[in-house]
């Protein structure tokens, strides 16, 4: 019954209800009927069994058989009574109806007084007196209950008859009628499921009336209303979005452009450095050296000193410039990010410095397995820059030593290269880094100040920071991420 | 088998002068023609309507990158394209150690790239030793039939 259909349901309950109201009313009817008729053929048969008695009189004071054998023969012209008997004062038996009538008909002896149904028969004792209190004997009269048994077929097809029209009347009642209560729920569900199926939120739910299910249909018909300025809300958000991040890209895009054509001029200008930058100073240094060469005596210690300066000096700016390119060309350059054996690198970058200088004893301790993901190029150039600065910088000592290993500091693995030679005051520590800045003359130690810049600028673009500790004469420590 | 020339593609007269000097200072005593742009080495090698392209090929072209009107990169591909001066050997002589550079010029089929030290002592040497590998100790290919 739960899964049925509304207008079904309605059906259902309406008829379960008049089947109720019906039943309840015909079994009523039908009660009342035989109630009614025992007590009708109770009454004819106390009145007839009075009116015997009084005629039985006469016989039974006389004890006249034959009188009361003929007056109780009077009952054959009514087909209901069954049988009869009259008992004299002692309680004997004087005439019986039918005459011949078996035990089971006629009770041995007088009951008491009354009227009562008994194994499907009425059956009544009555007093036979002579005036107000000399009793002469007892009238027993037994009738059939046919006239109930027919009271009550009658009436239980009457009941029935009707129970059977009514419920036909009340099936059609509720056909016809569970429509105006089923007709605008059914329009209201066909419309929620079309509006969720095809999502189309401009539906409107038809209204039959102002009840509760006109009410329903109306907030019904307001939600969609709602979810339908909602979603035009909702689009138009999304359009303004989408406008937005193609307005974004279009910026982007643009400003990639820009980069992408600064990027170019900052290379042009790099290769054109690199080019043309180069040649004045190749002529400097040159016709100096010709000059040393070929005039010589003319030019006197004082001349040869200067053009010796000359040449230093257009040496010096070469160095620079090559410097120069390196950090441009690190800025520049693609990075390929792979798994990097930094231990190796550095052991190579030892080797070779100390095949460029073998007369100096710097000792080198790098700590095995150090890996880390980078670009091997640019991680390269770190490592060079750093692990050379170590050599440079304790090359003055007499136990030069430079190491390399790394450390977990806060879960993050952190790489370190550490000297033990001139140091630097902790004060300068942030010019360190920047281009051209140098904590030392070149004259102690020879350089550029371009190397830890580009260091910086590598760290920096593998997403790394770097940091350096020093105390002048006891030396450096740098402390590179990556 | 002609007894060795240098063609030097140079712009720079004072790059001209000094090459010049470091080759004349080590005795390398072959002739060196001079092309002050890629044009001019490009007519010297295959000739102009005034005057035919040389019988004999140089043995070496020091070949400079930055050159006006045809760059060297240009000279190389050209040279490369002709049959007659296919194998010709050819050093690329720069300023530049751009990786670029010294990508396409082997790219392009270059024999050696070379870069100019700053230093005059250190570029004499190159020179040096640029003319008596080249000239001296490099066999060169035997000239292509002529047509």
């Amino acid at each position: 019954m739960r899964d049925w259909r509304i207008k079904r349901k309605l059906t259902a309950i309406l008829l379960l209800i008049s089947g109720l109201v019906l039943s309840l009313t015909s079994a009523a009817f039908v009660t009342y009927e035989v109630v009614t008729n025992r007590e009708t053929i109770k009454i004819h048969l106390a009145t007839r069994s009075r009116i015997l008695a009084a005629n039985s009189t006469a016989a039974l004071a006389f004890a006249n058989e034959t009188d009361a054998k003929e007056m109780l023969a009077a009952l054959r012209f009514d087909p209901h009574m069954v049988a009869a008997a009259l008992y004299d004062r002692d309680g004997r038996v004087l005439a019986t109806y039918p005459v011949a009538a078996s035990a089971d008909l006629v009770p041995a002896a007088p009951q008491p007084d009354g009227y009562r149904f008994e194994g499907g028969r009425l059956v009544g004792f009555t007093p036979v007196a002579q005036g107000a209190n000399q009793r002469l004997g007892t009238l027993y009269i037994a009738s059939d209950t046919k006239a109930v048994s027919d009271a009550l077929r009658l009436s239980g097809i009457v009941a029935i008859v009707v129970l059977a029209i009514a419920l036909l009347a009340a099936y059609a009642l509720a056909t016809a009628l569970q429509g105006r209560i089923s007709a605008p729920i059914l329009a209201l569900a066909e419309t929620a499921t079309a509006a969720s199926t095809r999502q189309d939120y401009s539906l409107r739910a038809p209204k039959f009336g102002e009840d509760e299910l006109g009410t329903l249909t109306d907030a019904f018909n307001q939600m969609l209303g709602r979810i339908e300025e909602q979603k035009k809300e909702l689009q138009q958000h999304a359009t303004r979005l989408e406008q937005r991040v193609a307005e974004r890209t279009r910026e982007l895009e643009k400003r990639a452009a820009e980069l992408l054509a600064a990027n170019n001029e900052l290379d042009a200008f790099a290769y054109s450095v690199s080019h043309d930058l180069r040649a004045p100073l190749r002529s400097i240094d040159g016709f100096s050296q010709v000059l040393l060469e070929d005039y010589a005596t003319q030019l006197g210690d004082g001349g040869r000193d200067s053009l010796h300066r000359v040449r230093a000096a257009s040496q010096r700016m070469a160095t620079l410039i090559d410097d120069l390119l390196k950090l441009a060309r690190v800025t520049r350059a693609e990075m390929r990010t792979e798994r990097v054996d930094l231990s190796a690198i550095a052991r190579d970058i030892v080797v070779d410095i100390q095949r460029a200088a073998p007369d100096h004893t710097v000792e080198f301790a790098v700590s095995p397995g150090l890996e880390a993901q980078g670009d091997s190029r640019l991680l390269r150039v770190v490592l060079d820059n750093l692990l050379r600065n170590g050599w440079k910088y304790s090359s003055k000592r007499p136990h030069a030593r430079v190491e390399f290993h790394a450390l977990d500091e806060n879960g993050e693995r952190v790489f370190v290269v550490k000297d033990n030679g001139a140091g630097f005051d902790m004060r300068y520590a942030d010019k360190l880094f920047g281009v051209f800045q140098r904590l030392h003359s070149a004259a102690e130690f020879e350089g550029t100040g371009v190397g830890l810049a580009t260091v910086r600028r590598i760290i920096s673009r593998h997403g790394g920071r770097i940091w350096a500790e020093g105390v002048v004469d006891q030396g450096a420590t740098f402390y590179f991420t990556l | 088998m002609n007894a060795g020339k240098i063609l030097l593609v140079e712009d720079n007269p004072d790059d001209v002068a000094l090459t010049m000097r470091a080759l004349k200072s080590h005795n390398i005593t072959n002739d060196v023609i001079v092309a002050q742009d890629g044009v001019e080495a490009i007519d010297y090698l295959f000739g102009t309507k005034g005057r035919p392209a040389p019988t004999d090929l140089p043995a070496v072209v020091l070949l400079d990158l930055k050159l006006p009107k045809i760059n060297g990169m240009e000279v190389l591909q050209r040279i490369r394209a002709d049959e007659r001066t296919r194998l010709l050997p050819v050093v690329i002589l720069t300023s530049s150690d751009e990786e670029r550079d010294i990508i396409d010029g082997y790219s392009l089929g270059a024999n050696s790239y070379v870069r100019k030290p700053v230093d005059f002592v250190e570029f004499t040497k190159a020179a040096q030793q640029l003319g008596l590998y080249w000239l001296l100790m490099n066999r060169t290919p035997p000239p292509p039939r002529g047509p």
